[in-house]
Parts: C-alpha cells; structure tokens; sequence
C-alpha cells in the first residue's frame, strides 16, 4: 500500500505568509488566553485540601470515585487505605472558610449515597506536589534543553536551522498551552511530561526536514531556497504524515480507552502531535529561509569539513 | 551484493539473546510475601529460616519457597490467603523476635533471581505502597544549637576565670553580662572561640558590659541544613531496617522530608519504625527518693521527674540534669560483653559526649543511670495524648533503660544486665533515637496505586490495542519490510525493559510517557528508512541498491533527530526530579535501543532475508 506514490507539489513556501499569520493569531490568543483565563492547575501543582474518610465497611474505590463524582467533584486525587476501609481525598482548597464547610458538607452527602455511616475527618491543608524549586528546575532544564539543541543544531546543520527549530519547539507547547486554557481540561503532572513528549517529537520531526534541507541544498545548487525547502518538505511528506499518523493512532486510542488518570496526558499529546506536525511542515523551514537561509549556509561547512558528516 | 560483515550477525544475536534473558523476569508478574527479619539488622541465618519454616510447617500452612536475602528471609506464597495466614502464625509464635512485613517478590523461578535477575520496579503512582511526609523543627534545631551555645559560653568563661553577672538565652542568641568592663577583651577572645561558626559582640547596657553570642547567618543555615540531613539519614538507615525494595527518601523544600515505601502494604510496621520520632536523653535515677510514693502523691520532688519503665510500667524517678542527649551518641549495636559473653549493648559518643560522660561517671560509680526515650507525635486536636499536651504535639517520656555504674567511662561503654532480645531491642531503640531534631508526621497513608488500580488497566490495555493497530498498520502499508519493522519494534521493547531491569529503573507513569515517546521514534526511523528505499525503487534503482541506498540516506535523519531527543532526555535526567527523571530515564536508554534495533537489527535482519539473493525482481515494501 501507498499514500504518496509521487512526490507532492505543494508550494509551502510560497504561501509562508498565510501560516504566519495562522500561528501568530494561534501563538497571541494561546499567551492571551493563559494570562486572562488561566489554566485550570491540577493538584499537583495547586496544593489542596485532604480530608480522611473512614468507612464502616470496605468500600471498593471506584464506588467513592462515582459518588463524588456524581456530586459534581471530578478533580479529586482519591487514595484508598486500611484494605478500603479509609480513604484520602484531596480537593483543590475552597476561597474561604465557608465555602471548605460547604465543600466538606457536599462530600459527606455523597459519600452517605455509599455508606450511611461514614465519617470525614477534619480536612488538613496539603501542599503542591510540584513545590517552586521543582518548577525552576523544570525551567532551567527546559532553557538548557532549548540551548543545547540550538547548538547542536548550528553545529550539524546551520545557526538559523537551529533557530528555526527552536521557534517550532516552542511553538507547539504554547498552543498546548493555549488549548488547555480554552477547554479548561485539568492542567496536571501528566499533561507537564505530555508537553516535553511533544517538544521531543515535533524536535524529531523538524530534524528529519532539515536533513532534507541539508541534503537538497548540496543536489540542487542553483535553485532558490525556498524551492530547496519546498522540495525538502515535500519529498518528505509521506513520512512525516505516514510517522505522526501512526503515533497519533496510539494516542487516540489512549484518549478514548485510557481512562481519566491518562486523559490530560493523551489530550495534550493528541493536541501536540497535531501542531508538532503543522509546525515541522509550514514553520520550521519558514523560519529558517526567512532568517535568510541560503545555499553559502550550508556549503562550505559541508566541503571543508568531511568528517563532521561522519558523526552520528 | 554489497559487502555485509558477519560480525552483525553475532553482535545482533548476542544483544538479543542477552536482551531476552535480561528481561524474562518481568514475564512472571509478582507472587504475594513475607520479609521476616531481625529487628536490629543482624543477619538471618539458615537456622532462623528453618525455623521459621517449621512454624508454617508445624501448623500445616502452604507456602510456595522461602530463601535467605540480603539478611532477611523472604517467604513467597502462592496466594494472598497462604500469605495472610502465614503472617497471623509467625507474629503470633515469634513475638517479637522476627519483625515480619506484608510484601510483593518477584514471581520468577528461585535460579533467576538467584543470578541477579530481577524485573524492573514499579513506582508508587502504579503499584502503591506508603508514603509519609516528615516536618523537621529547623526552629528547634536552631534553639537546640543555642542551648549547646549557652553550655559552652559558661564553660569559656569559667575557664578563663572571667567572672559574669548573667548568662541568658534568647531565641537564636546567648546574652553574656559580665561584671565589670575590665576584662572585656578577654570574654570576647574567651567567647569568639567558645564554639565555631560564632561572633561576640560588645553591648553596653545599664546592668554593665553585655556581649552577645551568636551564630553567623551562615552558621545558622549550616546547623538547619545539618538537622535535615541528619534526619534524612536517621530515616533511610530506619528504612532500611524494613528491607523495602526501592525506597524513596527525599528532602522536600526547606523542613519537609519525603518518604516513599512502593509495594508497602502493611503500614503498622513502618509507622512504628519510621514513626518513633524518639529523642534520647541520659539521666541519673534519684535513688534518694522513693518512686512509688511519689507517684502515689503525683508529685516529683525538686530537681526530679517521674517517669515510668518501659514494658513494666513500674514507677522511676530521674533527676532532670542532663548528661548526654542522643544526637552525641555515634552508634549503638549489641553484641557480647568481653567479661562474661552475656548479651549487651555496645554504645559509643562523640567528643562533647565522651567528656561529660566521663565526668558524671567519675563522680556516680555504684549509683544507676537511665537512658529516657522521648517521643514527640504530632496529634489532632481531638485526638488524645497520653504523654505531656503542648499545642499540637504530644510529648510522652519513658525510661528505656536503667543500669548501675560499674566502672568510670567516656565515649565508649557497654550496658549488661539484659536478655538477647532486650539487648538488640535496646540498641535499635537507641540507634533510631539518635535524632538530632525532633520530626513531626505531617502526612501519612497506605496508597493504592494514584493511577488506581482500574485506570492502570485502561491504560495498559488502550496502550496494547495502540501497538496492536501500529503493527497492523505497518504490516499492511509496508508488508514484509513491514514485518520486520514489527519485528525489530518488538526487540526494541525487549530491549529497553532488558535495560530497565538491569539499572534497576523504577517505571513510574511518566516512565510510560517516555515509552509511548520512544516506540513512536522506532516507528518513525524505520518509516524513514523504508520511504527512502521506495524513493530509490521509485527512481529505477536494482531492489539491492535500494535497499543500501535508503539505509545510508536515512541514517542521517535518524541518527541527527534521536540525538536531539537525547540531549532533551539528558537534561532532563540531569536537572529534573521526581516524575520528569523518570521520564528521561525510559527516554534516553530508549533512545540507545532504538538507534541499535533500526540502524544495526532491521539492517541486519533485512539482510538475511533479502540481501543474500543473487536476483530480485520485486521488494515487499
């Protein structure tokens, strides 16, 4: 079977002006949207408040999941103990101290629909799992990645590929972003490794471009470069759609299928791996032809330098 | 024909017959078990497993094997009722000789584990197990370095004879007034040098000279650092004790300490170990006073306090000046005593603690000194405390030991006159009470797995059914090549749990993230490949050449887009913690395996089965 049994046309970068304006409307109403609507933090990065029930008789955890979420509280981070005769709930924490005794009040008719004898403890305050010296790290390590791959990037291919990748790099994690702050999904633990997934496969694919790029530079000396890239992107095609295609397909499945501990994860991943793609496609190379990538970039590091090619 | 060396051959079938073997384990899931050890660490030997054998035997109870293990023996069980009902026997029968903990072992044949291979661990968030989080008192540790402070103050300036008014304590300071201003140069050489890390500085007051004593900022964020990490070792050497397989202790913050018990079911055990947030303290009995009257008048005469006897209960008075505290004493293990071969406890103490020890036993041969344990519990408001109540703590006292002087002695002694089991009881107690600060349980829970057990499912089986339909998907778009592909994509998860169990990586969710990120890559490097050898066949070239040719022109790409990614998974290995590490960890040895199983295994495997043909007319790609 074959989807692209002849190498495709497509003019990508002719109509480059279109897709800059697409990402820079989605890049602008994504940082919009995280500053006035927010994203809804789970747990993990809000702190909350647990609260111990303690159970007349065993009672299976799905049966106190459906209870409370029939109650209208679906973000609860639900921990059974004492072979299922207690269990830990944790809740966002209310505003005030009168919304905590309504929000305790609501549990407790919930939990009654399950056990008519059950009992709540007095609520302590926990904190988030992802304190601030987690986050910096995540940030520092997220600049060090960036940084890194910038010049390795400018060491293997050329300075303006590296940052045309790096664009497309962040690119993808803004929209994520933005997505989750449009459908106000929980933003949790999952989703934060869901968009480093994303980083790495939109990386992944933006690469296997430029190494089209890299090549069809050498082959086609006196054409144009965005005709250079346009024939890279193309020839290319197959496999980028034929690879996101086949990864999409798993992370569909695992949407539909995964169950609610996988949801943020898969939905920020499907999110991702469309955008990945788009990105790789309309606004790596974009980027880099129009930060004035020429033939001159790529060649003579590529003649002087044999060696560099024998590097993995 | 091109050239294609036999060493591929050897070297592919060599990592995969080692992959393969390396990662059978994981193929047998886990058996439900027993740990029974000693509870001071000492080492089972084949007796201590005979007998315990014998109890099970003895009452007819099933059970699959036992084995000896580091130290302790591990009883497997073929189900969760042999096991429950085997614990019931051994705790009953052994009291507290054995200290026998609920776990989860491996259910791989005895010989596999016996070479050292074992599955790969499962974290918190997918197994379950307990987690309890620890605040440390930095306040207290810093009032506690002030009161030392205070000591060596007076201790300076007796010392050089240079006569004081006060000597009071403030918070994190100690405030000298000396009596005339005359020697004031010398108090303040005298105090600068009284402990390291401090500064003395000259007040003038109404009441004379004053000189305050007190700790460098520096000083002051070394003596918290030290009490959190003094605590963090006090709590792994505890952990340590329950013989938990992949245990998580973790500073969490400025005061907070984490620990994670994966696999952990029973968490009676653990909080007694863990939990026993015990301060040692030395005093010597008040053998002038009488015990029982005074607790009959509930009154303690002046300079003494009541206190009762562990595990009898019965009456003691102490008197309240302190000799050594705990956090002097360096290690405590029993053992023989040299005289006579009776059971004891070896304890030895620091410099500070060898000296004051030395000058009391000097003064107090002949007369009975007592070890006062001192357990600080965090408590709920409507909880009840059996101890001493101040706020939310609870303070309860007990005198765990009370031995007659025999000889004087500094930082090293003994303590005779007990039986085995109270020896090695008393030497845990004095061990896990060595803390420097008191910790506060803020948080503690058995947990099941976060995911939850049913999501785990979903999860697992939406993840199946994904790969199930990726395979589909290459063997019907690429066919043979297809094949192999799927082929090579098994080996690469063969692989990469092959690694995963042999640094003994802990999967944790984000792990599985890293997995899904991984496998898409193999997939996506074999697409590569393939789509550059239809491009060659597209352009007239023989299927060999192709097939050379789509291998050479794709190595590029993959060799350059998966060492990208390896930068990412480094970094993050490097910088991040927690669930981010646990990312970087699949990522990055999924990476290495995937470059190995799409350069080298498809290349290899490909070859065998199309590249030694002399004529092909067509490739099933």
């Amino acid at each position: 079977m074959e989807f692209f049994h002849k190498v495709s046309a497509f003019p990508f970068m002719h109509t480059r002006r279109v897709w800059y304006a697409v990402s820079g409307t989605a890049i602008v109403a994504s940082i919009l949207l995280v500053i006035f609507r927010g994203l809804n933090l789970g747990i993990d990065f809000t702190g909350g408040i647990e609260t111990e029930i303690r159970f007349s008789q065993p009672t299976p955890s799905e049966k106190v999941r459906a209870a409370l979420s029939a109650a209208g509280m679906n973000e609860i981070q639900l921990q059974m103990a004492g072979g299922e005769r207690s269990a830990n709930v944790r809740l966002k924490s209310a505003k005030d101290a009168a919304g905590e005794a309504k929000l305790s009040q609501q549990m407790l008719t919930a939990l009654q629909t399950v056990d008519p004898k059950v009992e709540l403890r007095s609520p302590t305050e926990q904190g988030p799992q992802v304190g601030k010296d987690l986050r910096d790290d995540g940030i520092l390590a997220m600049l060090m990645t960036l940084l890194l791959i910038l010049i390795y990037i400018a060491f293997r291919f050329e300075k303006k590929m590296g940052a045309g990748a790096i664009f497309a790099a962040l690119h993808d994690p803004i929209i994520i972003f933005g997505f989750f702050s449009a459908t106000q999904i929980t933003f949790d633990l999952s989703a934060l490794v869901a968009v480093l997934t994303v980083i790495g496969y939109s990386l992944n694919d933006t690469v296997v471009v430029f190494d089209r790029v890299r090549d069809n530079f050498l082959s086609m000396r006196n054409a144009k470069p965005a005709d250079v890239i346009d024939s890279a992107v193309n020839q290319t095609l197959s496999r980028t759609v034929i690879t996101s295609g086949a990864t999409l397909l798993v992370v569909v499945v695992l949407l539909i299928l995964g169950g609610s501990t996988l949801q943020s994860f898969s939905a920020a991943l499907t999110v991702g791996i469309i955008v990945g793609t788009y990105s790789s496609i309309y606004v790596a190379g974009a980027a880099a032809l129009d930060l004035g990538l020429t033939a001159r970039d790529l060649m003579p590091v590529q003649k002087n330098d044999p060696e560099l090619d024998a590097l993995p | 024909m091109y050239h294609f060396p036999a060493w591929r051959y050897w070297l592919v079938a060599i990592v995969l017959v080692l992959g393969v073997f390396l990662a059978l384990p994981n193929v047998f899931g886990l058996d439900p078990a027993l740990q029974v050890a000693r509870p001071d660490r000492t080492a089972m030997d084949a007796t201590g497993e005979q007998r315990i054998v014998g109890i099970l035997k003895a009452q007819n109870l099933g059970y699959k094997d036992s084995h000896l293990e580091d130290g302790h023996v591990l009883l497997r069980f073929l189900s969760e009722e042999q096991q429950s009902k085997a614990r019931a026997a051994l705790t009953a029968d052994t009291k507290d000789e054995f200290s026998v903990a609920l776990a989860d072992a491996s259910a791989a044949p005895r010989w596999m584990l016996a070479v050292g291979l074992k599955p790969m661990n499962f974290g918190l968030d997918l197994r379950g197990g307990v987690r309890f989080v620890y605040e440390v008192d930095v306040q207290g540790a810093l009032r506690q370095a002030t009161d030392r402070l205070e000591r060596s103050v007076r201790t300076a300036l007796r010392d050089k004879r240079i006569p004081y008014a006060a000597v009071a304590t403030e918070p994190t300071r100690v405030k000298v007034t000396l009596r005339s201003g005359e020697q004031l140069d010398a108090a303040l050489e005298a105090l600068k040098k009284s402990e390291d890390g401090v500064t003395a500085t000259s007040e003038s007051s109404d009441a004379g000279p004053v000189i305050v004593v007190q700790f460098t900022p520096d000083a002051v964020k070394q003596r918290q650092e030290g009490a959190l990490e003094q605590n963090v070792i006090t709590l792994r050497n505890r952990v340590n004790e329950l013989g938990v397989s992949e245990p998580i202790i973790q500073r969490q913050g400025r005061d907070r300490i984490l620990v994670e018990l994966p696999g952990v079911k029973d968490p009676n055990q653990a909080v007694r170990v863990l939990g026993a947030t015990t301060t040692l303290e030395w005093h010597m009995v008040d053998e002038a006073n009488d015990p029982i009257e005074a607790e009959r008048n509930k009154r303690a005469p002046l300079g003494s306090k009541l206190s009762k006897m562990r595990g009898t209960n019965s009456p003691i008075l102490v008197k309240r000046e302190l000799i050594v505290t705990g956090s002097q004493m360096t290690n405590a293990f029993s053992g023989q005593s040299n005289n006579n071969g009776l059971p004891a406890v070896n304890v030895t103490l620091n410099g500070a603690g060898g000296s004051a020890m030395l000058k009391n036993t000097q003064a107090n041969v002949g007369k009975r000194m007592a070890v006062l344990s001192i357990d600080k519990t965090r408590i709920q408001p409507d909880e009840q405390c059996k101890g001493v109540r101040t706020d939310n703590w609870c303070t309860q006292e007990q005198v765990i030991s009370a031995a007659t002087i025999q000889g004087v002695f500094g930082d090293r002694f003994i303590i005779t006159g007990l039986g085995l089991n109270e020896a090695s009881e008393l030497a845990l107690l004095l061990r896990a009470g060595s803390l420097e600060t008191p910790i506060a349980l803020v948080a503690s829970g058995v947990i099941e797995a976060s995911a939850g057990k049913d999501n785990i499912q979903k999860g697992v089986n939406a993840l199946v059914l994904g790969m199930a339909l990726t395979f589909l998907f290459m063997g019907v778009y690429y066919r043979g090549f297809g094949m192999v592909a799927n082929l090579v994509l098994l080996s690469n998860i063969v692989l990469l749990a092959a690694l995963l169990s042999l640094f003994k990586a802990v999967l944790t969710l984000p792990g599985i993230a890293g997995l899904v990120l991984t496998v898409g890559m193999a997939v996506d490097a074999n697409i590569l490949i393939y789509e550059r050898i239809r491009e060659e066949l597209r352009l007239g070239n023989s299927p060999q050449a192709s097939i050379n040719a789509g291998f050479e022109k794709a190595f590029s790409a993959i060799a350059d887009s998966n060492v990208t990614t390896l930068i990412a998974g480094v970094v993050l290995f490097a910088i991040g913690s927690g669930s981010i590490r646990g990312f970087a960890v699949v990522l990055t040895l999924g990476i290495m395996t995937s470059l190995f199983t799409a350069l080298i295994g498809s290349r290899t495997l490909i070859h065998l089965i199309w590249g030694r043909r002399r004529k092909i007319e067509r490739l099933p790609i």
